[in-house]
């Protein structure tokens, strides 16, 4: 290996990160990927038939259309949990995928920041919006 | 009396044919530059890649580096990519091939020079899921007995020969070399699982950590590329449940 000067780092870091104590974090984001993702085919594919094939399909969506859904709790707290699943579930996944392909442990944490802040930025908004939706605004 | 054939059947001699056999090849001690070379060799049908190789060696190109101990499939020193598939050189037969064949060392390992790579951090990831019997108390008297269906449970993976070819086929491992790894998982699975070992919650809770089995995607190539036919991806999926309902 030192032949030459030639140094290959070994794929395998040494295993300073592993072991640290119990944790199941990993074990939850997993379980919390298949849960999600079979709520989510339920309640997206509901939503889409809903808004897009139903009784006139699209055309028909306006702000009195939304207005008068939201005016119930059940699509309230559907909408809710289409917005919290969907944003969780992408945001892991993508958590995921930055941990494969980043090299540097800088590049991980700045692409994961941005990640978790834009997660937090779009639950917020849309839980506010759902909660506070003022039909009478004109 | 011997039977006679009365018309002997016409056996049709193997015919030789032409094969360019493309090397990845890498000595650091003259270049850091990878080559790629190509040589022209005799094939029969019978022929094996590792006999290519063999007469490459002999016959064109002693530097020619690579690892093969048996030939027969069982002690795992051969595994190399072949037309961009992990297999082992004693196994995969010429009939079987096109008449272009591209060889290089596995990938997610360093290349010490031409076909042969560091194993060490493979055997690294190995070692650390304690692949050996643990036990407490008094050792029986006597031989330790197994049911048949005990034995079952864990049969599939016993046939592991860490050659690599599944963990160095992992596209999580390529990218992430801290993933424990196909391989490593499958021999924890071997001893999770038997009935006269003790040591599974301390081999399952190596195993959850965060380059453990939750980093595997459920690819298949660790499955495809197994030599011995182990359905890999089912042991690890196993070692997820048990985890997941704390259940061997």
């Amino acid at each position: 290996m030192t032949a030459a000067g030639v140094r290959i780092d070994p794929p395998r870091s040494p295993s300073t990160r592993r072991l640290r104590g119990r944790t199941n974090t990993e074990l939850y984001a997993w379980l919390f990927m298949r849960v999600s993702g079979i709520l989510l085919v339920v309640l997206v594919l509901g939503h889409l038939f809903i808004m897009n094939i139903l009784d006139g399909g699209v055309q028909r969506i306006n702000f009195g259309f939304v207005a008068g859904r939201w005016a119930s709790p059940f699509w309230q707290v559907w909408d809710l949990l289409m917005l919290w699943l969907a944003q969780l579930h992408g945001s892991n996944g993508l958590r995921t995928v930055i941990n494969d392909y980043t090299r540097k442990d800088a590049t991980r944490f700045w692409l994961k920041m941005a990640l978790y802040t834009a997660s937090v930025v779009v639950i917020a908004l849309g839980t506010l919006v759902i909660f506070t939706f003022d039909p009478s605004i004109s | 009396m011997t039977a006679v054939a009365e018309r002997p059947v016409a056996v049709e001699a193997p015919k030789a044919r032409t094969v360019e056999v493309k090397i990845r090849r890498y000595n650091p001690e003259i270049s850091d530059e990878v080559r790629w070379v190509t040589y022209r060799v005799e094939a029969y049908p019978t022929d094996r890649v590792l006999n290519l190789l063999t007469k490459i060696k002999d016959e064109q190109d002693g530097t020619l580096t690579f690892r093969r101990s048996c030939a027969h499939g069982v002690c795992g020193s051969d595994a190399m990519r072949i037309n961009g598939v992990n297999r082992l050189a004693c196994k995969v037969l010429m009939k079987d091939m096109p008449a272009k064949l591209t060889i290089e060392p596995i990938k997610g390992l360093p290349v010490e020079k031409d076909l042969v790579v560091d194993m060490e951090p493979f055997f690294e990831a190995y070692r650390a899921v304690k692949p050996f019997l643990i036990t407490g108390g008094n050792p029986p008297t006597k031989e330790w007995l197994q049911s048949q269906a005990d034995r079952d449970r864990y049969d599939d993976t016993t046939k592991c020969i860490l050659c690599a070819a599944c963990t160095t086929s992992c596209p999580v491992f390529w990218t992430d070399g801290s993933y424990f790894g196909p391989a490593a998982i499958v021999n924890a699975h071997r001893f999770i699982f038997d009935s006269r070992d003790q040591g599974a919650e301390e081999r399952l809770e190596i195993l959850n950590d965060r380059e453990g089995v939750w980093r595997c995607r459920t690819t298949f190539n660790c499955t495809e590329a197994c030599p011995r036919g182990i359905e890999i991806t089912k042991a690890i999926k196993e070692v997820k449940q048990a985890l997941l309902f704390r259940r061997v």
